[in-house]
């Protein structure tokens, strides 16, 4: 396959995108392969917060900047995916102590490594480098784990939601206006997806979704990217259910999320963030029952408190995911804001031994929907 | 629909072709002028009168359709009520259905492509409908041109499956195919056969292409009799029944604009079914001189008349069309009326003088009417709607006003301040929503304090809003006790408004025995909603009030000496006697049942979303018991359509205060027409309800091996019986009967332990209510109370119907159910074997039994019902109970208990007397200490 330096200049997405439609149908990757094993054999465990951890070393902006980025324009400080660059050294140590604790897979630290988000730090011409940097550190992390463990270590290129999006307006006065367009979604998908993929991760984890269409833009995005490579990655889809509505924030229930998706074939299909696990239980448990494909859930540790922190101990966490797992909901766990290696431990120690669900069997059908799901047998 | 094609219609899905601007003049109209509100407004009237799907369709030639096509998607999206369901995107240009697809995050259908510019350009957008996951109408059309008989029909539809799902792996399931409903009757002879040939390239199409679908567009079928609507109309209803039956499962119509196969004249339908099934070589002549006769007679007469009839009392004054759309519920004008009469300043300075001016007036004529009994409860809700609406329209006006002439004074006054609340532990309303929308229409503020209200809450807001009226409701027997409580508190805290009592299990006798000597300034049971103004009325009339009350209390005292006679004149048996008169049974010969499973069945409509085929049944633990007290196995389906055809009407219309036996209510010379409508319009939400999915319906039965040890029911983990995993005590009747009855309990229906013989016991819950407030408060919010209370009424229906339907699964599980042979009307009317006592009820009448048996059944995770602390189920439309198989058990009363029994009853269960006298209040024949 043809790999394309992070750094070269894309051509326009969606040009390729038309002229590639009709080439042949791209090869799964071998990672299909080596996860399938791990999912069929046992519950599997991904990584907890990237952000929670790097909170820990309390770092100042002249951190963030190090070197390179001393004279820039905007403040940097928070903008986590920057220290993929600038302290390569602690995002791979931090992904070493989740591999360490017991997680299978860890996410690269890349929720906001787009054009669309970095813009907000005026970064947005860094977007290959920083996404070809966090593939990096964490193959780094996953091949020296992989080898001290002794048991596959693999590495999930993270998605995350951007902060705009396609289905809400941003101003209440014309419900028509869009912040973005959905060219502009998929082209930023893009230019994030390809390092990615040239740096090495195992699959693709499209996270934290709470707008259904941001989602398709990224799928849509990723089939590009396929199409052009020539090879199929596993693509692992995680939603966010906003409040106990049971809906997203761009207002589908879960039968209507999935029926958006599924066109995906995805590998995985989950829930994440915004919730701690007791609250998710009811949407976990009707994903388990309309999924496909492995159904996925990593939690916040509870609600954020007073403080912005979140509550839920290692015991906490691994009691609820281990009762879900008890409950043949889950193939895969983690955690969301908030959780540690602590938690991860704890969490490992509460699915031991419990099977991963078993995938069912079921009907074709064509299943449409709009915020709510619509099956037509 | 569901009407109009039996058997097929609940999976046949309509698609609504209004915001299709070659479909619908109204919309093309509101697009090209650039009137959205309109446009929108369309689109959610198909939503609401039934379509599955919209179609959108902008193409025009003066209309720039990609930015058209954007701007009203973004616009839906916004809207909740028409964009929870799917969108179809129709148009003849790729560039508007590929835009229209970048602005859609649920799965739609792209309407359409085919063959027309050949197999590459045709992949090239199959490949592209993948990536944004979308289905796909694939007209039956090619490099050729369109198919017209069944034979070129299928070949090209063949062509296209094949093409898709072998060179580009297109899911079949996400085709649909539209093989061309071409217009009959044109005159041309070759087009005779078309109707005959879409038909029958669906039932091929559907037999050789596995898991494609078939739609199409019906309006083209009737075009050569435009303007004739009554044949057109006709003509898409039997094209549509003819289609379905051969394996249609969608089409393009006017979802409110479906007429129904059984009720087309017989002439006419065979007139019709002559053209489209091509019977004879003159059936177009034929069906053209009749239309044309037809349209002559309307012409002049019937239709017209009506219509100019219905119209004229839009040229009445305002005030007079205030009054009208007021009495005959019509909410159509309201705003524009409204408008029209505050914008005449002269006549009407200020908002309020129209609110106790025209607006009064007609409530008063509507609570004439409704006193008079000319008008019955449905017709008030309705009513007050559009009360509702218009106070709502005038109220920013007033808040200005208010705001204006801060200092000025003069608020509205109201005839008085009512407070209404459900008491704590209780969640039922159905009946105080009434009560508060028949005491609002007549103009007192009512303050609603909902379900599970605590008495400190009541009565801080009465004082608070300082309340001239305080109203209790409830449903469950433990709120009888926790009135009392409330009436006792009213003393303590020296409250002096009257307290209104009211609620299904309340009655006059219970409030002048319980209640009234609780609470000395007066305590009034109210019957139902129509006698709440009389009684709100006089007793704040300072007139009126010294007699009204003088009159109640006097009635009250009379019940009080009654209950203490009819007390004293039956004495109760000792418990021992009592259980010397049990039915007994020759337990070696009693045919006992084994269930074909043991354990826990769930069933979930959400189930049913996911699969098509039940799965087997679900494993069952080594002690009987749910793991965690989750359900074993996974849920089994169920569909709300499943559960309709058990639906008990008769109280529903009770709940309406029409009382009457289903179906003959409907022709009852007093209450028929109006029963009729309402059932009509409980039919439509009801429809609704299904058709969205509204409300989850979720169950649980389970069988557990059990005997009976005296009045108690010992339940085991297995049919080894070494393990007790709970028990159900039940109560005996203790009044004294005549020799040939015997004092029952429920226990008794149950194998002893010493018979030597393994008996069964069953258990359920079941709830309709997931959804059912949501739904309701959807309405509320738009001041809607007719179709919030007609959705709780309906979910209560669905919830009893649930019920029916478990016990027959159970009765099926039990052996002797699958051979019962029984009518609907039958099962219904519980014609059948075994019995389903729920606790709380006359047979068991201990809520408190509920946790027991919630416990055992794993409810709360099954079913997402929960108790409440006077163990009311929430939601409210939920149903539990237990199962007894004995060929003799019948349903029983318990009636009163004496000390001996309530002292042997908590003995059994190892809790104080005072408990269960404190569970069992309104069943003492005694004054607890």
């Amino acid at each position: 396959m043809a790999r394309r330096l992070p750094c070269q200049p894309a051509p326009d997405p969606l040009s390729w995108a038309f002229t590639t439609a009709m080439s042949s149908r791209p090869t799964e990757s071998p990672s299909f392969a080596a996860l399938h094993a791990l999912f069929r054999k046992r519950i599997a465990l991904l990584d907890g917060a990237m952000g929670s951890m790097i909170q820990t070393h309390q770092l100042q902006e002249a951190d963030f900047r190090g070197e390179r980025f001393k004279s820039h324009p905007h403040d940097l400080q928070g903008n986590n995916d920057l220290l993929s660059l600038t302290r390569p050294d602690l995002i791979e140590k931090i992904h070493g102590d989740y591999f360490t604790a017991g997680a299978d897979l860890v996410e690269t630290n890349t929720f906001n490594s787009t054009a669309i988000s970095q813009a907000d730090y005026r970064l947005e011409s860094l977007v290959p480098e920083l996404n070809a940097a966090a593939a990096a550190c964490a193959r780094r992390a996953a091949d020296a784990a992989t080898k001290k463990l002794q048991r596959p270590c693999f590495v999930l290129g993270a998605l995350g939601p951007l902060n705009r999006t396609l289905s809400l307006s941003p101003d209440v006065n014309r419900p028509d206006y869009r912040a973005v367009t959905w060219d502009q979604v998929v082209a930023a998908y893009v230019e994030q997806i390809r390092p990615l993929v040239a740096g090495g991760v195992d699959a693709l984890l499209v996270e934290t979704i709470f707008d259904t269409l941001n989602s398709k833009a990224a799928l849509f995005a990723l089939e590009s990217v396929f199409a052009e490579t020539g090879v199929r990655l596993p693509v692992m889809i995680s939603v966010t259910i906003t409040d106990a509505s049971g809906r997203t924030l761009s207002g589908q229930t879960v039968g209507a999320f999935y029926n958006s998706i599924r066109h995906a074939k995805p590998f995985s299909v989950g829930i994440n963030c915004a919730l701690g696990g007791k609250a998710m239980r009811p949407y976990v448990e009707e994903l388990a029952a309309l999924a496909e494909c492995y159904v996925t859930c990593y939690p916040n540790a509870g609600l954020p408190n007073a403080f912005g922190r979140y509550d839920e101990s290692p015991a906490d966490m691994a009691a609820v995911l281990g009762e879900f797992a008890a409950s043949g909901f889950v193939n895969l766990v983690g955690g969301c804001c908030g959780s540690t290696p602590a938690h991860i431990t704890a969490i490992v120690q509460a699915v031991r031994g419990k099977k991963p669900r078993a995938l069912p069997a079921i009907e074709p059908a064509m299943q449409l929907s709009g915020l709510e799901p619509l099956r037509v047998a | 629909m569901s009407t109009s094609v039996p058997n097929s219609a609940s999976s046949f899905l309509v698609i609504g072709e209004r915001t299709n601007i070659t479909g619908s003049p109204k919309f093309a109209k509101a697009l090209k002028a650039g009137d959205w509100d309109a446009c929108l407004a369309i689109a959610k009237q198909q939503v609401e009168s039934g379509a599955n799907v919209i179609d959108i369709n902008v193409d025009e030639a003066l209309i720039d359709g990609e930015a058209t096509m954007v701007k009203f998607l973004n616009l839906i999206a916004a809207e909740p009520d028409i964009c929870r369901v799917p969108v179809m995107l129709d148009s003849s240009k790729w560039t508007v259905l590929e835009k229209g697809l970048q602005c859609l995050q649920g799965k739609g259908i792209v309407n359409s492509i085919s063959l027309k510019d050949g197999e590459a350009e045709f992949l090239r957008r199959a490949q592209l409908l993948l990536r944004y996951g979308a289905a796909a109408v694939v007209m039956a059309f090619d490099e050729q041109g369109q198919a017209a008989t069944r034979d070129e029909k299928v070949r090209i539809c063949t062509r296209a499956y094949r093409l898709l799902t072998a060179k580009i792996g297109f899911p079949p399931e996400d085709i649909i195919f539209d093989p061309n409903i071409l217009t009959v009757a044109t005159g041309i002879e070759e087009h005779n056969n078309y109707a005959v040939d879409f038909f029958e390239a669906t039932k091929l199409i559907k037999a050789t292409l596995p898991h494609a679908k078939v739609s199409g567009g019906v309006s083209n079928v009737s075009f050569s009799f435009r303007g004739n609507n009554p044949v057109r109309e006709a003509m898409h209803t039997v094209f549509l029944y003819h289609a379905i039956r051969e394996g249609m499962d969608m089409a393009i119509v006017n979802a409110g604009m479906l007429g129904v196969y059984a009720e087309i004249p017989p002439r006419l339908l065979e007139l019709v079914e002559d053209v489209l099934l091509n019977r004879r070589p003159d059936s177009t002549e034929r069906l053209v001189k009749f239309a044309d006769e037809l349209k002559a007679k309307e012409g002049g007469s019937a239709a017209k008349e009506k219509s100019v009839e219905d119209a004229a009392w839009r040229s009445w004054p305002v005030e007079a069309r205030l009054s009208h759309a007021l009495v005959k519920g019509i909410d159509q004008f309201i705003e524009a009326d409204t408008e029209e009469a505050r914008a005449n300043s002269a006549k009407y300075p200020r908002p309020l003088h129209i609110i106790e001016g025209p607006l009064m007036d007609g409530m008063r004529v509507v609570g004439d009417l409704f006193g008079a009994g000319k008008m019955f409860l449905p017709q008030v809700v309705k009513s007050a709607r559009v009360m509702k609406r218009s106070v709502a329209y005038l109220t920013p006006f007033m808040e200005e006003e208010k705001r204006l002439h801060i200092a000025g004074g003069g608020t509205a006054k109201p005839n008085g301040r009512v407070l209404l609340a459900t008491v704590k532990g209780d969640v039922h309303d159905i009946g105080k929503n009434i009560v508060g929308v028949v005491l609002a229409c007549n103009n007192y503020d009512v303050t609603d304090l909902g379900v599970m209200v605590p008495a400190d809450k009541i009565l801080a807001t009465a004082r608070e809003k300082q309340v001239d009226v305080i109203g209790l409701s409830g449903l469950i027997t433990p709120s009888l006790d926790e009135m009392v409580h409330v009436a006792k508190e009213m003393t303590r805290q020296g409250f002096t408004v009257p307290l209104l009592i009211g609620g299904a299990t309340t009655s006059p006798a219970h409030t002048a025995v319980k209640v009234a000597p609780e609470y000395a300034p007066g305590v009034v049971h109210v019957l139902d909603a129509s006698r709440v103004v009389n009684v709100v009325s006089a007793l704040l009339s300072a007139g009126q009030k010294p007699k009204f009350m003088a009159e109640t209390v006097g009635k009250q005292e009379k019940q009080r000496v009654e209950f203490a006679d009819r007390r004293n004149k039956r004495p109760l048996l000792p418990l021992a006697d009592a259980r010397a008169r049990k039915q007994n049974f020759d337990w070696a010969t009693v045919d006992i049942p084994r269930p074909e499973f043991l354990g826990t069945r769930v069933f979930s409509t959400e189930a049913a979303a996911g699969r098509a085929e039940p799965l087997g049944p679900p494993k069952v633990t080594t002690d009987g018991r749910s793991p965690n007290g989750a359900p074993s196995g996974r849920a089994l389906p169920l569909t709300l359509g499943d559960i309709v055809a058990y639906i008990d009407w008769s109280p529903f219309f009770s709940a309406w205060e029409l009382h009457g036996r289903y179906p003959d209510i409907l022709k009852d010379p007093l209450v028929g027409a109006e029963a009729t409508k309402l059932f009509a319009d409980a039919q439509k939400l009801l429809a609704r309800i299904v058709g969205g999915k509204l409300f989850t319906a979720k169950a649980v039965i389970a069988f557990w091996p059990a005997n009976a040890v005296g009045d108690s029911v010992e339940v085991y983990a297995d049919e080894s019986r070494s393990k007790v995993i709970g028990h159900f005590h039940h109560l005996r009747q203790q009044l004294s009967k005549p020799d040939d009855q015997f004092n029952h309990c429920l226990a008794d229906y149950v194998a002893p332990k010493d018979s030597g013989r393994l008996d069964y016991i069953g258990g359920f819950a079941v709830t309709a209510g997931h959804g059912v407030e949501q739904f309701a408060a959807e309405f509320r919010t738009k001041h809607d109370d007719y179709n919030a209370i007609m959705a709780q009424a309906l979910g209560d229906r669905l919830a009893e119907a649930l019920a029916e339907l478990m016990h027959k699964q159970a009765r099926e599980a039990c052996g002797y159910g699958k051979t019962e042979n029984l009518e609907m009307k039958d099962i219904i009317r519980e014609k059948y074997r075994g019995i389903r006592p729920a606790p709380g009820y006359p047979a068991c009448p201990d809520h408190k039994a509920k946790p027991v048996l919630f416990d055992l059944l794993g409810a709360p995770a099954a079913t997402g019902i929960t108790l409440t602390e006077n163990f009311a189920m929430m939601p409210a439309s939920s149903v539990s109970g237990w199962y007894f198989n004995h060929p003799e058990s019948k349903y029983f009363a318990v009636g009163k208990l004496g000390a001996d029994q309530i002292k042997d009853y908590a003995d059994r269960q190892e809790i104080p007397v005072a408990e269960v006298e404190k569970w069992l209040a309104p069943y003492l024949d005694y004054d607890p200490a």
